[in-house]
């Protein structure tokens, strides 16, 4: 028998084009609560994915009690007595509780129908043996989130489950509620079970790991038991990454007044009294783990989300946007972190898609003048750099710098006095970062102010002037360019104070 | 001088999908010359043009629709309904005037009502527009009590005159032929249409009333329909509110096979016409080769089929040629999404 619940060794796992994990060794003892945490893309998901059985290794192998197993879908996971509880719970919301925790094994009686007598005694049972008073015939739909979760765990503790994976359990539910999930992990543990729990709050990491492995860009940079390590020392392994100040073309330019005011910005549950503001030639940074907000934040000053208090002034005029068009006719535009769902027409051509937001500066008097409009977004795709065979080439045969170029020419063409730029360098390929990075600066050479939402905390070293820093909906600090680390922007963004 | 090489096979390949569906109009046209005699009659042919200018028209409000990614059911029954008002108001007041500002003012309302039912309760285009062909057709026919109406008048005129040598219902849809192009190519509301159609949420970000636009396609839809409307009741010479049934298919057939795309952000006037012409032409030497009417619907419903599974094969095509320049990993994203959206787009229609 070995000392191991499960192990992973050496495994790897490239997409297209990346390498998600290299080389990944990890083991988990029984009865431990193991704690994975890393960086938005570190790998985690993908990691869990694999355990999981979504998606299947190209390397390495994975043992269950000392035995090799190849898992190659989720079924075959349940079988071996994982469960994964993901963060978005996938419940069918119509569904009654007992219906949810036996779904896709329903019990026949005699005549091969579903045995529904059996489905209510064996949820009862279930329910009464783990303290829970849920009615049965409750709807799905009407349980909270944490109800949801704990819904999750049953399921898993009536599958025999002996290793439950966790995907940020407590992103969305409230401190009490995370109490008696604490309270459950450590029944599950004291059960025998292995619990894996990701999360990338400090506080929480440290109350309830007994061992802590932690990723950085696909690689295990260190697995050690709690004892071993400090909230300090788990910060610095996750940021590691290096730094280069040469990968980023940054002048020191004077700034000016200010461009953007944001006071006491709230949306109940997404974010909450947000103050901010940039100033003419600076780019402000917004960094944060998943979930902090950030993109919230920005689409609702945007006006394509709508919020519920706050004020926002424009160069000193206070501004109601209600709508994108009046966002963008006070010249404040936003390029979306989703090109593809938000940023781009696929199928329609480059110069439909740069001039879209400045139809009435090529259809006026009654007609399309062509010739302006030509002249105009060969100007602007000459600026910058966009590379494609003719404008008139449908934007989806473009490779993604090139689009997302073209997207930002769309927005130069209304000529905006603040920029919101939400992850504007991701999906594309270094040269064509660099790329973006230079037209930052000439924007910000301009005057024009620059709001720059990254998950790279590089990038926003390298490029921001300030940065704000949020967790959990809410600014939890700012950082002036002397100040700026990623042991610094990890330590708010992770919820220490 | 790779930019170059690809450059040449771009605009080869665009010239000859611009030109190739004008070009199967022509060979058909040769061809149906040569099968029947009475085809290159010009009784015939003004006979063909007549009856193709009802659907055209049609054709061209499905175009501005299907743009932006909705469609019109209701096409038909709103005909008949405002056909059978405005033949109604005539028989009244003796006026051509009333007539065609009663089968507009009838058609804009329900088209109204489409617009309203899409926009502000975020009904599905297909079931918002199914509901009011029930409704429009129901109306037509609650109010002639289902009877005919007849003796028409000069209304007929309309619909079975001539000026010079060119059929009436003709020049109507030159009309509208040149006004459909003029809002896709000249307007700013018509590049819209194409953003909304192409992605919604997109056009959304990008400053686009979505929702005026909507309304405002499905208004320009009503004028068409009650101007067809017009046309229809007076070549029949009767106010018929069981006609132009399944007319909307006609229309929608004729706007696919003219280019236009059901997954939206695709489509112009001038392939509308074609595709109409094409449509047309095949009703027409079918009923000439006495072909029986039952196997013509058999005929028609597989033209619908094999212009969208064109459409999707035509767009998979297109995006699969793309691959070699786009770096790995965005080609993967691009080639699930674009799966995803032409299903999605095709659940949202059907």
């Amino acid at each position: 028998m070995s000392q191991y619940k499960l192990e992973v060794n050496n495994i790897e796992k490239s997409f297209p084009g990346v390498k998600a994990l290299d080389n990944i060794n990890f083991a988990v003892r029984p009865a431990t609560v193991h704690v994975l945490c890393g960086e938005n893309g570190a790998g985690k998901s993908t990691l869990m994915k694999i355990i999981n059985g979504v998606y299947h290794q190209d390397k390495g192998e994975i043992k269950i009690d000392g035995e090799i197993v190849d898992i190659r879908n989720p079924i075959q996971a349940r079988e071996h007595g994982i469960s994964m509880i993901f963060q978005e719970l996938n419940f069918v919301p119509e569904m009654s509780v007992e219906e949810s925790l036996i779904l896709g094994k329903w019990p026949k009686n005699k005549i091969n129908r579903i045995d529904w007598k059996a489905i209510r005694e064996n949820a009862i049972n279930l329910l009464e043996s783990e303290g829970l008073s849920y009615n049965p015939q409750q709807q799905v739909k009407e349980l909270s989130v944490s109800d949801c979760q704990m819904l999750e765990i049953l399921k898993a503790v009536s599958n025999n489950s002996s290793i439950i994976i966790m995907d940020e359990p407590t992103s969305a539910i409230s401190n009490k509620e995370v109490e008696s999930l604490f309270e459950k992990i450590a029944e599950l543990k004291a059960k025998g079970v292995a619990i894996i729990y990701i999360s990338h709050k400090m506080d929480e990491i440290f109350r309830i790991a007994d061992d802590i492995t932690i990723l950085r860009d696909g690689m295990v940079v260190d697995s050690k038991p709690v004892e071993e390590l400090t909230i300090e020392k788990v910060i610095n392994l996750m940021v590691g990454r290096e730094f280069d100040s040469s990968n980023y073309p940054k002048e020191q330019l004077a700034i000016g007044d200010i461009k953007l005011d944001v006071k006491n910005f709230t949306k109940a549950g997404l974010f909450k009294d947000i103050n901010f503001h940039v100033k003419a030639g600076e780019i402000v940074g917004f960094a944060g783990l998943m979930g902090a907000g950030r993109t919230e934040v920005m689409r609702a000053l945007f006006a394509l989300d709508p919020y519920d208090e706050g004020e926002v002034y424009l160069s000193d005029k206070k501004v109601e946007l209600k709508t994108v068009e009046a966002s963008i006719k006070n010249k404040l535009v936003m390029l979306s972190e989703d090109r593809r769902r938000f940023g781009i027409i696929p199928v329609r051509d480059v110069k439909e898609n740069t001039t879209l937001s400045s139809l009435k500066k090529i259809f006026y008097k009654g007609f399309l003048h062509s010739k302006e409009e030509v002249d105009s977004v060969n100007d602007m795709c000459l600026k910058m750099n966009v590379k494609t065979p003719t404008i008139s080439t449908a934007i989806e045969a473009l490779s993604g710098g090139n689009q997302q170029k073209v997207v930002l020419a769309k927005w130069m063409l209304s000529d905006p006095e603040v920029l919101i730029l939400d992850e504007p360098t991701r999906g594309i390929d270094v040269g064509a970062k660099f790329e973006i990075y230079k037209l930052m600066t000439d924007l910000a050479k301009d005057g024009r102010a620059q709001i720059m939402v990254s998950s790279e905390l590089p990038e926003l070293i390298g490029m921001c002037d300030r940065i704000y820093v949020m967790a959990e909906g809410k600014i939890q600090g700012e950082l002036e360019r002397k100040d700026f680390s990623q042991e610094n922007i990890m330590r708010y963004a992770t919820g220490i104070k | 001088m790779e930019n170059k090489s690809r450059n040449i096979r771009q605009s080869w390949s665009s010239l000859s999908k611009k030109y190739s569906i004008f070009m199967v109009l022509v060979v058909l046209f040769i061809i149906f010359s040569f099968v029947n005699e009475n085809f290159f009659s010009p009784r015939n042919l003004s006979n063909v043009s007549r009856q193709i200018s009802v659907t055209t028209i049609l054709a061209f409000g499905e175009t501005i629709l299907i743009i932006c990614g909705m469609l019109d059911l209701s096409a038909g029954s709103v005909l008949a309904l405002s056909g059978v008002l405005s033949v109604a108001s005539y028989h009244a007041t003796n006026s051509m005037i009333v007539a065609f500002a009663v089968a507009i003012a009838v058609a804009v309302g329900c088209n109204f009502i489409n617009g309203l039912m899409v926009t502000k309760f975020k009904t599905p285009p297909f079931i918002a527009t199914l509901a009011m062909q029930a409704m429009a057709r129901g109306g037509a026919l609650l109010f002639t009590n289902g009877q005919n109406i007849y003796q028409l008048g000069d209304y007929v005129k309309v619909g079975q005159g001539s000026i010079g040598f060119l059929p009436t219902p003709v020049i109507f849809l030159v009309i509208t032929l040149i006004f459909t192009w003029y809002i896709l190519k000249n307007t700013a509301f018509g590049r819209s249409l194409y953003a909304i159609g192409g992605n919604e949420e997109a056009a959304v970000a990008s400053g686009i009333n979505v929702n005026r636009n909507k309304m405002v396609a499905f208004l320009i839809n009503g004028v068409f329909v009650g101007i067809a409307g017009v046309l229809f009741m007076s070549r029949v010479n009767a106010g018929l509110p069981n006609g132009a049934i399944n007319f909307e298919f006609t229309a929608l057939t004729s706007s696919v096979i003219g280019g236009t795309s059901f997954s939206g952000g695709i489509g112009t006037a001038g392939g509308t016409v074609i595709g109409a012409f094409i449509v047309g032409f095949l009703n027409n030497i079918m009923n000439l080769q006495n072909v029986n009417s039952y196997l013509q619907q058999v005929v028609r419903g597989a033209i619908i089929a094999l212009a969208v599974i064109y459409d999707i094969w035509s767009k998979n095509r297109r995006t699969k040629s793309h691959v070699g320049n786009i770096n790995e990993k965005t080609k993967n994203n691009d080639k699930n999404s674009k799966k995803k959206e032409t299903s999605d787009s095709l659940d949202n229609k059907i």
